[in-house]
């Protein structure tokens, strides 16, 4: 990991110690110690979206997407590859996990299942 | 595998929020996994650490004693099997440091950690592949071993590992059949070859039952490592789940594991099995097994000569930054 927020997380105070690897973005890029790490999206087949798998490191973005095709893809997993620089995803912070997401569990006016419809309604 | 790392200690770091832990702990007892970022405490990360990347490392040098006979594979058909096989451990390496980076370690740290000698890997790879049924005997016994202790991690309550660990079963479960296909040609061909598959589970039968590590009452930390659900068995436990699904497999081929106190106990269904040589499980951890040496050697070599690819690579992203940002301006 190349910092302590990885997928743009806040700082909390668990994370502290790792953001003492910040330090290595100042060498990225003189050796492979340094590559990024890149996020993998794989659609499986035509028409479906592209889903997440995994991660690795490489130089650059051509590099990344040659290594996903090799790691990822081995058992025709894919059609499609996206890599994206993980330091470009920003997150959601899991303690905001309630007050983001909660709100929605009680609308369930949302639902279609919410609403009663006369017998002889059969498709709507 | 490869959970021997669950066998060491970990200190526990000073004294921790005793609300936080009980939030954790809460969370685990509910079978919510722990993610990347949520609070953990500091032996829970550190003890992923160590098991992840042992195991990470264990794919890693577990490839050099089945590349050892790429080679020499007896037909075609073996060949790129075994070579598919050997390609799966290598990814496997991959997924399991990417979920070890998730915990606030670098992957090159734990790669010199493993070429300076400071990481371990399973003991198993200590031991030389010095026939082709050896191959055969490696993907029965070895990987039968690792699935057993897999499976369960599955269901780990760290997501990143649970979550490497069930694509890596999904694959792998081709590797202990492939295994077993080869030895049982052996053991149904010549009088030579049948020797040669036994010769091979005489050497291959104890080191795989050590590969759960320790007796349970030889690894203290069990307790923890189940009440963190990063273990959801004890070593025993799997040990013998393993032993009463492979003698039955042995017998069904004509082979017999080396083992004179080996008996079906009818009454608990298991088959029950002699004192295993401890003293020989500890001189391999402590590095005296019989290819310690050659197998670090091997990945440090492998390490120093890739080198000038990595470098090359680098270089090459490099320039291209510095072109697309000439070409910007």
């Amino acid at each position: 990991m190349r910092s302590g927020s990885r997928r743009g997380r806040p700082r909390r105070p668990n994370s502290a110690r790792r953001a003492k690897r910040v330090s290595d973005s100042d060498r990225r890029g003189e050796n492979e110690r340094d590559w990024p790490l890149f996020e993998v999206f794989i659609r499986a087949r035509t028409g479906l979206h592209h889903r997440h798998c995994g991660s690795l490191h490489a130089a650059d973005p051509e590099m990344a997407l040659a290594r996903a095709r090799d790691v990822y893809t081995r058992r025709g997993e894919g059609t499609s590859i996206w890599v994206v620089a993980s330091e470009h995803i920003f997150a959601s912070d899991p303690a905001d996990k309630d007050m983001l997401f909660e709100p929605a569990m009680s609308k369930i006016y949302r639902h279609p299942s919410f609403y009663d419809l006369p017998d002889d309604v059969e498709n709507m | 595998m490869y959970t021997q790392g669950l066998n060491q200690a970990v200190e526990d770091g000073g004294p921790e929020d005793a609300e936080l832990l009980a939030r954790f702990q809460a969370k685990i007892d509910r079978e919510e996994k722990i993610e990347p970022n949520d609070w953990m405490p500091e032996a829970y990360r550190q003890t992923l650490i160590r098991q992840i990347s042992q195991h990470a490392h264990s794919e890693i040098v577990g490839m050099l004693p089945e590349g050892n006979w790429l080679t020499r594979a007896p037909n075609l058909r073996r060949k790129a099997i075994l070579l598919a096989k050997v390609q799966d451990e290598g990814g496997h390496g991959l997924y399991l440091y990417a979920a070890a980076e998730t915990l606030g370690i670098s992957r090159a740290e734990m790669v010199d950690r493993l070429l300076e000698g400071r990481a371990r890997y399973s003991s198993i790879f200590n031991y030389p592949t010095i026939t082709w049924a050896d191959i055969g005997a490696v993907g029965w016994l070895v990987d039968g071993a690792a699935i057993m202790n897999q499976i369960p991690l599955c269901r780990c309550s760290y997501g990143p590992y649970a979550r490497a660990m069930i694509r890596i079963c999904k694959e792998e479960s081709f590797h202990q059949r492939q295994g077993y296909e080869a030895i049982s040609r052996l053991a149904e061909g010549t009088a030579a070859q049948k020797r040669m598959a036994q010769d091979a589970l005489d050497r291959w039968w104890w080191p795989s039952l050590m590969m759960f590590g320790p007796s349970d009452t030889d690894s203290p930390h069990t307790g923890r490592s189940m009440r963190w659900k990063i273990k959801r068995f004890t070593n025993d436990e799997l040990r013998q789940k393993f032993v009463d699904a492979a003698v039955p497999q042995a017998h069904l081929i004509g082979l017999e594991p080396p083992d004179p106190e080996l008996r079906y106990d009818e009454e608990s269904g298991h088959w029950r099995f002699g004192e295993i040589d401890w003293s020989e499980f500890n001189e391999v951890l402590a590095g005296n097994g019989p290819c310690n040496r050659e197998r670090m050697a091997a990945r440090r070599k492998a390490h120093a000569e890739g080198a000038w690819v990595r470098e090359a690579a680098t270089a090459h992203a490099l320039r291209k930054q510095a072109r697309a940002a000439a070409a910007a301006e």
